[in-house]
């Protein structure tokens, strides 16, 4: 039980648990005090000095982000002193700020502009440089300009402490105080996993990912290429916050139309690849049991680690390489698609591969270090040509005149069509696990999934609490589907057991489990696990819009959730086994089932060991 | 450094303080403390007595508290700690000993200046005779265990700011910490912690030893008690000298041999510029309070140098950490080169007040917050050294 205290604030009064803080309490209080540091993922430092308020009989000012409230008090936020000091601070801050706003990737977005023209500073006549060592810390995926650092440490809070990675840390002392990597060696050098968290909590364009659409622009505007795209269902329940639209505000088919608008010659739903993994990667689940629980065999060892997020498996290959076997050799969704249609796609179209331009759009940074992956490729070219962030598409979309208000919508593309809402919800933390499950129950049972979980919503898989476990009891077994008949002789084995699975979001939590995993606690004895780089799963990802917060990944995940039903309302699959164009393609080209030698040749990857910090190889 | 005038400390009798202290129950150890008056000799001068009661009533979820001995000695023109710790060692970590008993700490930590670890081994002599004679570790009196460590600091002023010494004592970045809370709620850890200067801990035993009326006889009402002050610059006779608090600069001056000084830098780099008309004032808390540097600058002084050093020590020593010290020391440093180079308006001076008063009033600690005080003061005081432009009326 904690006491309340009484706040006035400006002369708003509330009354707020005793040790909330006085950011907090004005929150609470509809009172918004400025800040840079502060971000409400992070644990609060006090670094910007912006949010200072005065607190009642206290000579001096306070920062309103860590001042807890303990008492009844009265505090200003509004008085000339307070006023003056945020100016003060904003005038130095803005003094060694490159002045070159209209160039830079957040322009628009960016806190430290926006709270600059609200106080009526501008760029500094004569900027007072500070001796900043200009280390190169470009990466695959995530690259740093120390030059517009403010120094509020968001990244370095966001990539020790959210992500449990110390990529970033904090050297030198004084003027010369830098955001740096260890030694300052490049973030593809040290154990950086791409996660782009740390871009997604930067209040300038200091970070940023690897841009690459002015080559994408060339190759929209060149006739002899045949530009596709994938589209994730993260990007889609979230790009509308770009162009002023509510969180969550589900435009997939708007953008179809938009991306032909641009340029793109085909629009593909990445759901339809995330289907195939349920199937291929359920058939591994299940092949795993029966090899452990059977034939006594541990060399494809439980748990089954997923192995869709790209940030989380290059996180295993350098933290955790002696585990690497748990994880799935499965590709991710972007992966299997861009094998697809450099191979399958482009002989059923008669084009060369050569000619195809194969574009992602992605809400995750660490997607660009994984269509680099020489094991992804064929013949020397890349599978995945390059990764587009949500905030970049936005971007190309702005630059061309393209909104997303009164588009018309329109579908995907044959020959791969719809996906199935299973494939929809890959998008949001548990989804992988959910349609792995309603797939998997289903296939053993012959039962339909909605005999389990009303609905065939898997709920306690759902929602954000960092890791959730799951149980799920095989109570019945049905005949082996034809779908797996080349791998397992029955299925009675399976009979009364059950299934223990768990989900994991952001590294930290994944850290957990593993050490949980290898001490040989309650994990050591799960057999699948979800597993996400990113806080939030894929919708949190470090290509998706700013800002971000508990709150906006809330309202994403609602989208996707919603997407789902919509489909069954509609009466397309819900289910991934029930996708007609991923059956179709079972049929046509991966004729030797889930799991056969044309499955791990377009569809399987192996992983290498890289180990930690430094002179990891890439 | 040579010592100028007699010591009283030399006179307190070892183990004394100890003993008297050990005869009665903690808590009338604090009220001794409390009824001397004394404050904190680090600087801030917060009551030494208040503080140890704070951290003993303090909740201590496991029951740990600590002392330590704040022996980072940064602060440019300071060096009366290098004197008591050469030389008194014992009466100081007799004082931490007295504050463990009276908070209820069973571990002490000395966090010693890097460039003073020429001093670490006799103090690791003077520990393990203290051990042997039973003063340090098991039974130091009937179910009171106390020891005291000695940790090496790495070289940073900041690091004297005794929340930045907590951090780097717990093996971080030396960065002050957000207060509230402070460390006697929370310090070490995480448990209460009383962090004290090496001269309060030396005097804490003379109060104990001799009675809180003696040390409150001495000073003023406000400031009671001796204080070491650490005299330097430009005077005859530089070295650590003892007055009772509430001395007039001019006698400290006198003593020294330096009454024809321009100026006095009282409390180093982060304390403020006294001009010659003010030597009248009095060192002590509720005039001019110093740590113990006194930095004595001679007629032939140009005082934009003094405020140039000054800047370029602060923009040195800032811990990066907050943006108003981190860039504000490099802008004033900034500011004060343009003045000398003579390419300031007078709005431009009105910028650089403006930007102290940022400082002062954002900064996340004190060195931040104390960083433009001597420019301020000097700038005030001596416009024509500082080249203010004619036509910049004071604000
Ligand atoms: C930048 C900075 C540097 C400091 N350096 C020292 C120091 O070297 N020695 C010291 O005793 N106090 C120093 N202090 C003061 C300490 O924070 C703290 O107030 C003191 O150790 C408390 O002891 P006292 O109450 O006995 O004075 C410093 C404060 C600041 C802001
Ligand atoms: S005021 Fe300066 S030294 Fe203190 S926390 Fe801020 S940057 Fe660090």
């Amino acid at each position: 039980m904690t006491t309340q205290v009484a706040v006035d604030i400006d002369g708003r009064r509330v009354t707020i648990p005793a040790g909330t803080t006085a950011l907090d309490a004005a929150d609470a209080a509809g009172v918004r005090i400025p800040t840079l540091c502060h971000h409400p993922d992070l644990r609060d430092v006090g670094s910007c000095r912006l949010c200072m308020v005065e607190v009642e009989g206290q000579a001096g000012l306070q920062a309103a982000c860590t001042y807890p409230v303990t008492a009844d008090l009265r505090l200003r936020t509004d008085s000339p002193r307070v006023v003056d000091a945020r100016r003060g601070v904003l005038e130095l801050l803005m003094g060694e700020h490159p002045d070159r706003c209209p160039e830079c990737v957040r322009t628009g977005e960016c806190e430290l502009q926006a709270l600059a023209t609200e106080y009526g500073v501008g760029p500094a006549p004569a900027r007072v440089s500070r001796p900043l060592q200009l280390v190169d810390l470009l990466g695959p995926a995530v690259t740093v300009d120390l030059d517009a650092c403010i120094g509020c440490l968001r990244c370095v809070r966001t990539c020790a402490e959210l992500q449990d990675l110390g990529i970033l840390g904090v050297v030198g002392r004084g003027s010369s105080t830098a955001v740096s990597t260890y030694l300052g060696l490049p973030l593809a050098e040290v154990s950086c996993i791409a996660c782009g968290q740390c871009i997604n909590r930067c209040p300038t364009g200091a970070l940023r990912p690897v841009d690459r659409t002015a080559e994408l622009f060339a190759a929209l505007a060149d006739p002899t290429k045949h530009v596709v795209i994938q589209t994730a269902p993260a990007p889609r329940a979230a790009i509308g916050e770009e162009f002023g639209f509510e969180p969550g505000t589900p435009l997939t088919w708007q953008l179809n139309t938009a991306l032909r608008r641009l340029g793109f010659d085909r629009v593909f739903d990445t759901s339809f690849a995330a289907d195939l993994t349920v199937i291929e990667e359920g058939a591994e689940l299940l092949v795993r049991l029966y090899e452990n629980l059977v034939l006594g065999s541990s060399t494809h060892p439980l748990p089954l680690l997923t192995s869709c997020s790209p940030g989380w498996v290059t996180d295993l290959e350098h933290r955790d390489p002696d585990h690497l076997a748990h994880l799935s050799s499965c590709r991710s969704p972007q992966q299997m698609f861009g094998s697809l249609i450099k191979t399958w796609y482009a002989q059923q179209e008669g084009r060369d591969p050569a000619d195809i331009v194969s574009v992602s759009l992605m809400p995750c940074t660490a997607k660009k270090f994984e269509a680099t992956r020489p094991e992804l490729t064929h013949d020397g070219r890349p599978d995945v040509d390059m990764a587009l962030t949500t905030r970049e598409l936005a971007a190309m979309m702005r630059a061309r005149g393209i909104g997303l208000a009164d588009v018309p919508a329109s579908d995907f593309d044959d020959p791969f069509g719809t996906a199935s809402g299973s494939g929809v919800i890959f998008g949001v933390t548990g989804g992988v696990m959910e349609s792995a499950l309603r797939t998997v129950i289903e296939l053993v049972t012959g039962r339909p999934a909605e005999d389990y979980f009303s609905h065939a919503d898997i709920t306690p898989v759902r929602g954000f609490e960092g890791v959730r476990s799951i149980e799920v009891t095989l109570d019945r077994v049905g005949p082996v589907p034809p779908i797996l008949a080349h791998l397992l002789p029955n299925l009675e084995w399976l009979r009364g057991t059950t299934l223990r699975c768990a989900v994991a979001h952001g590294t930290a939590n994944a850290h957990a489990v593993m050490e949980d995993l290898r001490a040989g606690g309650r994990f050591s004895t799960y057999h699948f696990i979800e597993v996400m780089a990113c806080p939030g799963g894929c919708l949190g990802g470090g290509g998706q819009p700013v800002p971000t917060s508990a709150t906006v990944r809330a309202a994403r995940a609602r989208s996707i959730y919603a997407e789902d039903a919509r489909y069954g309302q509609t009466g397309r699959a819900r289910k991934s086994h029930e996708n007609p164009a991923v059956l179709r393609l079972y049929r046509d080209l991966l004729t030797d089932g889930p799991g056969g030698p044309t499955s791990h040749r377009l569809l399987h990857t192996t992983y290498t060991g890289r180990g930690t910090y430094v002179g990891a190889t890439r | 450094m040579t010592v100028r005038t007699p010591m009283t400390l030399s006179a307190v009798e070892a183990g004394a303080g100890l003993r008297a202290a050990l005869s009665r129950p903690p808590a009338e150890v604090v009220d001794q403390m409390v009824a001397s008056g004394m404050r904190g000799r680090g600087g801030a001068g917060f009551p030494t007595g208040l503080k140890w009661r704070l951290a003993a009533e303090a909740d201590a979820p496991d029951g740990r508290r600590y002392v330590v001995c704040n022996a980072d000695e940064g602060e440019p023109g300071t060096f009366k700690d290098r004197v008591l710790l050469a030389k008194h060692a014992d009466l100081v970590l007799e004082g931490m000993t007295i504050a463990g008993y009276a908070i209820g700490a069973r571990e002490g930590l000395l966090y010693l200046r890097a460039e003073y670890v020429y001093l670490r081994d006799s103090l690791l002599d003077s520990l393990r005779e203290r051990r042997e004679q039973g003063l340090l570790g098991r039974e130091v009196a009937p179910g009171f265990d106390f020891d005291i460590r000695v940790h090496m600091g790495a070289g940073a002023y900041v690091c004297g700011e005794e929340s930045a010494l907590l951090e780097s004592l717990e093996g971080r970045r030396g960065e002050p910490r957000d207060r509230p809370p402070y460390p006697v709620v929370r310090g070490l850890h995480g448990a209460p912690t009383v962090v004290n200067n090496v001269e309060t801990f030396a005097w804490a035993t003379a109060v104990l030893a001799r009675g809180p009326e003696w040390f409150a006889s001495i000073g003023t009402h406000r400031s009671t008690g001796p204080k070491l002050l650490s005299v330097s610059g430009d005077v005859a006779r530089p070295g650590v000298y003892e007055f009772p608090l509430g001395v007039p600069i001019a006698e400290v001056l006198r003593a020294a041999g330096g009454t024809d000084a321009k100026a006095v830098v009282v409390g180093g780099a982060a304390g403020s510029c006294v001009p010659a008309s003010e030597f009248g004032r009095t060192v002590s808390y509720e005039d001019v309070a110093t740590g113990g540097a006194f930095i004595v600058l001679g007629p032939d002084r140009d005082l934009i140098d003094v405020a140039e050093n000054v800047a370029e020590f602060f923009a040195d020593e800032s811990c990066g950490q907050c943006a108003p010290c981190r860039l504000g020391t490099v802008a004033l440093l900034d500011g004060v080169r343009r003045l000398r180079a003579g390419n300031c308006t007078p709005d431009d001076v009105a910028r650089l007040r403006r930007l102290g008063a940022t400082m002062r009033l954002t900064s996340k600690c004190g060195l931040g917050q104390s960083s433009p005080n001597v420019f301020l003061s000097l700038l005030e005081h001596f416009p024509a050294d500082m080249r203010v432009p004619v036509g910049t009326g004071g604000e």
